[in-house]
């Protein structure tokens, strides 16, 4: 029945889950490494080299707060801190439809360099296509990255070992959490998903939101100096409410989270009131969820504060064992169900 | 069945306004046509259009009359 | 105007004290009766009564239902894929979001079409259609007209105002009440009051359910869509029970009225008449499908591209109690398929499919009675 790829098998939720299960893992998932292919961790690690790719297609190319360039920079470097990894290079694909203005591919380029400027991580290498016209729809990007263990990561996982017997991990899996730990975010949810709809035709409005594309590198590094951090995983597609499934899954715990603690905007708020959307499953490329310790949670918290793009953070709940699967207690104490959303948030009527 | 939202008038042309969601968040260009509404009032918007001018006495009137009353019940039960 | 700011006040409506309040009385008053099945007929107070976790409030005896109110979920699977083909014909589709979603009779959706090639376009209003359609003039757009009285009038005031030619709407609106009058007078539904919705009701007053009402007392209430809303709807429907005085209640009456919108109705009948409408999973209900009146014929894409009229039946899978779930007749539960053969990862029926599904909100949310407050 299934028979051509569709929009929703890239767009971080369910669907793309099993897309990812039956096809690409049934013919790819056969490495092994410290963080192989099959693990379907943020970034992959072998040999103490972490690498992460990541393609970029973002409509539109500029957006409140960002540009596809600061995106890709900011995402495929946040895919190798949450693992543990310290991005040392990236790799640049540019696949451009012809006609596609130079001075636009100046801005791109110019917020690229940037961006990754800001936190000491060049460009090393890379390759350009030119595609004909319809092709694709003005340009792709593609960000590959590669790091190395962090330099605070094993102070970090010695510190998780003195309050966990038994603890061995090596990295930061999605797989790694406990009952009892601690989740963090590090600032406002929603903030990207809702910068990017309001300049949508046909959906468009006036807010003062910006995308919050940015890389974690001091964030990370303050987190892991404290130590105590078990996990890290950026909601991006798919939001908090995917980010979560996943870690649940993969970890075998249930996740209570708490509506009122989660740092929501009253902006993003308001459009996700008019509009119908969830706030949980928007997407984020400037956040983190952080799953701590509980002993050393307020610490590691009262570190990332310290950090300006951690100054928002909370604890917004904690793993347990009293469920399998995610739950939320609700603004007005009911509980429900948070389930992983089946693809890009969309505004309804109902 | 149709998700609607209050938001405030800010200013009107012809029979299209601009409507405050809140916190900065503006839409233009909806629909108001079939309410009787100026700038300053609040309107349920559903689709883009608003269905009715939220009447702020009842809305005031509902939550006050059930805040009290709910707080009276919770004395009796103590 | 008033010095509070009605966001101030409406803050109030979502009041964790107030809820637990009423979460109380409504334990309280429901510990003397017997079980209560209460129906809403309404996407968006489903949407409330999950997302704020309502159902983890109340007693076990206090069982909150949906019915056929969402419009993804009765929309016609015949107009899904009418709008589908004129899509894969090269008309640029413009959409709600919710609607994109929907599979038709073939198992296809709008965004499946978009994969295949088809234009299609989530709108806000009708008025970002005309926009789109007005600054292209070489290409033909068709909006697709889905939802109820309350969703219908803009559309009627665009139309009045005047079209781009190169713009046509397909409706498949929906007249609420004679489908709320319908579901109670089904003899097999033993609801024991309804929730009606709010925000259709503002449109066209509370005035049409009394009828229905006379017909067949049973408590109704009138409600709105916070969370202390809908609280406040099934306390006044357990005080009815209790009291045996069965009356029709406005909950919400910031937004409605006995009358209703009236300019907004007139608007909607100058341009459509009320006919025959199919209800996806519920049947033919007299007088509750918007059609183009023969004055208007030019904006009606059914008539412009020849498209077939909703028809009236629709298979479901062997087994499947598709239609009781819709019609809010079985929990999902009491589907053989259910979370055996047919789950949201293998979806064998539309309540299954789509996210406002009663199916899926049921395995998505767990409703199935894990999860319950303590008091």
């Amino acid at each position: 029945m299934t028979d051509v790829v569709k929009m929703v098998h890239g767009a971080g939720g369910q669907a793309m889950q099993s897309f990812i299960k039956e096809y690409i893992l049934r013919h790819l998932g056969w490495g092994t490494g410290e963080i192989p292919l099959s693990s379907l961790d943020d970034s992959g690690a072998i040999d103490g080299v972490v690498l992460k790719s990541d393609s970029y297609t973002v409509k539109p190319l500029f957006f409140p707060g960002g540009d596809i360039g600061s995106l890709a920079v900011a995402g495929t470097i946040n895919d190798i801190l949450m693992i543990g990894g310290r991005p040392i290079a990236l790799a640049l694909g540019l696949i451009i439809e012809e006609g596609f203005p130079f001075s636009d591919l100046d801005r791109i380029l110019k917020s690229i360099s940037n961006t990754a400027m800001k936190v000491g991580v060049p460009v090393i290498t890379g390759d350009t296509k030119v595609v004909e016209k319809g092709a694709l729809e003005n340009l792709v990007l593609n960000m590959s990255g590669l790091g190395v263990r962090h330099p605070y990561l094993d102070h970090n996982l010695e510190v998780v070992k003195k309050y966990r017997d038994g603890f061995d991990e090596k990295w930061l899996l999605d797989s790694n959490i406990k009952p009892g730990d601690k989740i963090i975010i590090t600032g406002y949810i929603g903030d990207h998903a809702i910068a990017l709809l309001s300049v949508r035709e046909g959906v468009n409005f006036e807010a003062d939101i910006k995308s919050d594309a940015a890389p974690l590198n001091g964030l990370v590094e303050a987190a892991l100096k404290m130590g105590g951090v078990v996990a890290m995983k950026d909601p991006t597609r798919g939001g908090l409410a995917n980010l979560l499934n996943e870690w649940s899954e993969k970890s075998g715990v249930g996740i209570k989270i708490y509506e009122e603690c989660i740092p929501i905007r009253d902006s993003v708020r308001n459009v996700c009131e008019y509009l119908g959307l969830d706030p949980l499953e928007l997407g984020n490329e400037g956040k983190a969820a952080i799953a701590v310790i509980p002993e050393l949670a307020d610490k590691v918290l009262e570190a990332i504060r310290q950090n300006p793009l951690g100054k928002d953070a909370e604890i917004i709940g904690e793993a347990t064992d009293e469920y399998d699967f995610v739950i939320m207690e609700t603004v007005i104490g009911g509980l429900r169900a948070v389930p992983p959303p089946i693809g890009d948030p969309i505004p309804r009527i109902c | 069945m149709c998700l609607g939202y209050p938001g405030k008038i800010i200013d009107i042309k012809d029979h299209f306004a601009k409507v405050d969601f809140g916190d900065g968040v503006v839409r233009d260009n909806i629909i108001i046509a079939l309410v009787d509404a100026k700038v300053g009032d609040y309107v349920i918007v559903h689709a883009g259009y608003a269905i009715q001018v939220m009447d702020e006495k009842e809305a005031m009137e509902t939550i006050k009359l059930w805040k009290e009353y709910l707080e009276f019940v919770d004395k009796e039960v103590k | 105007m008033s010095e509070i700011d009605i966001k101030d006040i409406l803050r109030l409506y979502r009041d964790p004290k107030i809820a637990r309040r009423l979460a109380f009385k409504i334990r309280d008053i429901a510990k003397d009766l017997e079980d209560v099945l209460i129906m809403h007929v309404c996407g968006t107070h489903e949407w409330t009564i999950t997302h704020y976790g309502i159902r983890s409030l109340l007693p076990d005896n206090v069982e909150l239902r949906a019915g056929p109110g969402c419009p993804v979920c009765i929309t016609p699977a015949s107009d899904i894929d009418n709008i589908i083909k004129l899509g894969m014909e090269g008309v640029v589709v413009t959409v709600y979001g919710d609607m994109s979603r929907a599979k038709g009779g073939k198992g296809m959706s709008l965004e499946e079409a978009r994969s295949r090639g088809a234009d299609i376009r989530i709108v806000y209003g009708i008025q970002d259609a005309f926009m789109m359609a007005q600054r292209d003039p070489n290409h033909k757009y068709v909006f697709f007209g889905v939802g109820f009285d309350t969703t219908a009038p803009a559309t009627a005031y665009m139309v009045k105002k005047g079209v781009p030619d190169n713009l046509s709407i397909l409706s498949s609106y929906r007249y609420v009440p004679p489908a709320v009058g319908a579901l109670m007078m089904a003899p097999d539904l033993a609801v024991d009051g309804i929730i009606n919705p709010g925000h259709s009701s503002t449109v066209t007053g509370m005035k049409p359910y009394k009828e229905y009402f006379d017909r067949n007392k049973k408590p109704m209430v009138f409600a709105g869509f916070e969370p202390i809303d809908v609280l406040l709807a099934i306390y006044m429907i357990l005080k009815q029970i209790e009291t045996k005085e069965y009356k029709m209640e406005n909950e919400y009456t910031r937004s409605v009225t006995w009358d209703g919108n009236v300019k907004a109705m007139e608007t909607l009948l100058e341009v459509f008449l009320l006919s025959e409408g199919y209800w996806r999973g519920f049947g033919v209900v007299d007088k509750s499908g918007f059609v183009f009146r023969n004055t208007h014929k030019y904006v009606d894409a059914r008539y412009i591209y020849g498209l077939s009229e909703p028809r009236d039946k629709e298979d479901f899978v062997a087994g499947a109690r598709c239609a009781d779930v819709i019609k809010g007749k079985i929990d999902p539960v009491e589907c053989p398929l259910y979370m055996k053969e047919c789950t949201p990862n293998y979806p064998r029926g539309p309540p299954m499919v789509s996210i406002e599904g009663t199916c899926k909100i049921w395995a998505d949310h767990k409703v199935t009675g894990i999860i319950k407050c303590r008091f």
